[in-house]
């Protein structure tokens, strides 16, 4: 399949593969941000390509995994509510709150709805104008823009019917609090690079040159992993830290305009509570103020964000980098994708998920 | 589905308070339901033995013989490639093909929901008597219910089906045996994102047409060639990663792949690409997988590329001995993974 195949060719893959090889001289630490790299890694068995000086650490970019409980809480609540659609994408629908899923909600007579698209959740809305329509928009920079033109279109259209439950998130202050971190580990990233297809790199420089950590826009295919991999260590032997952008076939230095533009109509920066992570300041997007009549949290109330209960999971430590999922004595055994302890053993994009789904419990042992 | 509205109203000799939809009282017992059974189903069905009028069929079987069933749900109800009544005959002719048996005939329960059109029933039990015709197997026996509005998807369809068994051995995942190969009978993935395109209204540029068709005549060729079969399995939900997961498990062996062999057409794989989708997981209802030993495999592929469902077969991978129950896959890059079943509903990723 064309602009796939090129980027999985095995030749091409083992000769980045050497390259890195050649360049390492000695230990060195990377994060990958985004779940889908993560994914693209352990199934096509990337990391086994590296040196065992590399080490790629799995990060936080996992949408589904940081949003709180609260709000699936929230979300099958609304969900229950007589008249109400609830539409999100088919991924969140499987997402454990404190007391099931939204999958389950429906099996309860909650009328719950995938969409592929916000655009669906807005047309659903037309069709109905009658009943309640509730769109839970959870993602990064990635997904916000398409969500944000949802709202942008609901108040254009004056449609009243919908809703928006927002638990967006932004990546680089992840990034930021991973780095403050006391112990942090990481030497270097694998920017996400959907994510710098909307948001572009600019706010990554100051980034790299306050931590010195070199940043790579990083694609999603064997050869793009392998890439940023390789310019990583290549500037961390070099002593640099720079943020590079080899993944050009995608992401412009300013990223997609019209994209920001509909960003900054409709959303603002506010803090966050990532899940299993915790607080981090000016880390999400809410609903600007002329859209505050859109925002399901104000038709159906607020999320009250309690303490995260502290159980067996040790998804939050797996979010940033600090464990692998392979670490975690309930991995395999009382943790599987059909009875997840936590959301990383859920979602298409979980570390946990990939690791069980491509290497199974063998993996614990490697 | 409005040129059909018109046939039905040529045709049907329905009372015209009845309408051009399917009534509780065609599932009732009387008169109704009788004149929707001699107007509509028993001309398409066109078996002798449905003109007999008794509540079973008479068949004539010699020898060891194969049962199965299987009921059909599917939304939408027609879609490219096919539709409900092509599935409901198809996939219990392959399910008795997969036993080594020469399908001979059907049964075929219909729930009806009220409301549905005459005009879609009647497509539907036509695509029955054509796939049935098509693959020399008879509709011989059936029942009609009608359930209220809301009740059902428009049409539940069971089928029944038993077929004389030719295999000289047991296929069956117990006859596997390490060092057998594994063949593909063709490309994988189309029936589920035909379903999947067509069900959500995605604008590719290209339609997805399922694989939906009878494989029997490909299996019982190998038979028929005097090939050794050890197991065959179609590939229907679960896709191929469900049917050799479960095979290896039963079998107690392992299964190792190579996932640069397995075909998958352009079109689906750039589907799947998109919605963040294994086609390994993704449903087929036209092809299934052939566990023969290893030497006779190239005479197998001979014999399965003569028939239009296989022409495209190809091995896959081969039976080990080691991990027993595992099924692996060798990546484009040459690193093995580990192939599970789908966990769960296949629901499309976020970004």
């Amino acid at each position: 399949m064309k602009f796939r195949d090129e980027y999985r060719d095995a030749r091409a893959a083992r000769s980045l593969a050497d390259a890195i090889a050649r360049t390492v001289t000695r230990p060195w630490t990377l994060m990958e941000v985004c779940g889908g790299q993560t994914h693209a890694i352990v199934r096509f068995g990337i990391d086994r390509l590296l040196p065992p000086a590399v080490t790629l650490v799995h990060g936080p970019g996992c949408p589904v995994c940081v949003t709180p409980v609260e709000y699936v809480d929230k979300a099958i609540a609304i969900a229950g509510r007589a008249g109400v659609i609830l539409c999100s994408y088919g991924d969140m629908l499987r997402v454990p709150g404190s007391d099931g899923d939204l999958l389950a909600a429906r099996s309860r007579g909650a009328d719950v709805r995938a969409v592929y698209s916000p655009l669906d959740a807005l047309e659903v809305a037309r069709r109905h104008p009658h009943r309640e329509v509730v769109f839970f928009a959870v993602g990064f920079e990635t997904t916000a823009p398409a969500n944000a033109m949802a709202a942008y279109r609901a108040r254009q259209e004056g449609l009243g019917n919908l809703s928006l439950l927002v638990s967006h998130v932004l990546v680089p202050p992840a990034m930021r609090a991973i780095l403050d971190a006391p112990d942090n580990r990481i030497q270097a990233f694998l920017a996400a690079g959907h994510v710098c297809t909307v948001m572009g790199y600019e706010e990554y420089l100051p980034l790299a040159a306050h931590y010195r950590v070199p940043i790579v826009v990083t694609g999603f295919e064997p050869l793009d992993i392998l890439e940023g991999v390789y310019r990583c260590v290549r500037q961390l032997e070099a002593g640099l830290a720079e943020v590079e952008n080899p993944y050009s076939r995608v992401v412009r230095r300013a990223g997609n305009r019209a994209a920001l533009a509909i960003l900054r109509e409709v959303f603002r920066v506010i803090p966050r509570r990532w899940r299993g992570i915790g607080d981090i300041a000016d880390s999400g997007l809410g609903l600007a103020p002329a859209y505050a009549a859109f925002d399901a949290e104000n038709r159906f109330g607020p999320v009250a964000l309690d303490r995260e209960a502290s159980g067996e999971c040790v998804s939050g430590r797996v979010l940033k980098g600090e464990c692998r999922p392979t670490d975690c004595p309930a991995f395999g055994t009382r943790c599987t994708p059909d009875h997840p302890l936590g959301v990383t053993m859920v979602s298409a994009e979980g570390a946990c998920a990939a690791y069980y789904r491509y290497r199974g419990i063998p993996a614990r042992s490697s | 589905m409005n040129d059909d509205n018109d046939d039905v109203r040529l045709t049907c000799p329905l009372p015209a308070a009845a309408g051009d939809t399917v009534q509780l009282a065609h599932g009732g017992g009387g008169r109704a339901m009788a004149r929707l059974i001699d107007a509509i189903i028993r001309p398409a069905f066109a078996d002798a033995e449905l003109d007999r009028r008794h509540d079973g069929a008479r068949l004539e079987l010699d020898g060891p013989a194969a049962f199965t069933t299987d009921s059909y749900v599917v939304r939408p109800l027609l879609f490219p490639g096919g539709d409900i009544g092509t599935l409901a005959v198809n996939g219990t002719v392959n399910d008795l093909a997969m036993c080594g048996a020469r399908p001979h005939s059907l049964s075929v329960g219909l729930i009806l929901e009220e409301g549905l059109p005459l005009a879609m029933l009647r497509r539907i039990v036509a695509s029955m008597g054509t796939s049935a015709t098509a693959c020399g197997v008879r509709l011989v026996t059936g029942d009609t219910k009608v359930v209220e509005r809301g009740k059902a998807d428009g049409v539940f369809i069971n089928t029944a089906g038993i077929g004389r068994i030719v295999a000289p051995a047991p296929v069956e995942p117990a006859s596997v045996e390490p060092g057998d190969a594994v063949i593909l009978s063709g490309d994988i993935g189309r029936h589920g994102m035909a379903i999947m395109a067509a069900r959500e209204g995605f604008g590719f540029e290209t339609v997805i047409e399922s694989d939906c068709a009878p494989v029997a005549e490909a299996v019982l060729a190998l038979f028929a060639a005097g090939v050794t079969v050890h197991c065959l399995r179609d590939l229907t939900r679960g896709g191929l990663a469900g049917a050799l997961v479960e095979i290896a498990e039963a079998a107690g062996l392992a299964i190792g792949i190579d996932e640069g062999a397995i075909p998958v057409a352009d079109h689906v794989l750039a589907a799947c690409e998109l919605l963040g989708l294994d086609p390994l997981h993704v449903a087929n209802e036209g092809r299934f997988i052939a566990f023969v030993p290893r030497a006779e495999a190239g005479r197998a592929l001979g014999v399965l590329r003569r028939h239009a469902p296989a022409q495209h077969s190809v091995v896959i991978g081969e039976v080990h001995e080691r991990a027993a129950g595992e099924v692996t896959c060798r990546g484009v890059l040459g690193v093995e993974r580990i192939v599970d079943m789908l966990s769960g509903e296949q629901l499309p990723r976020i970004c």
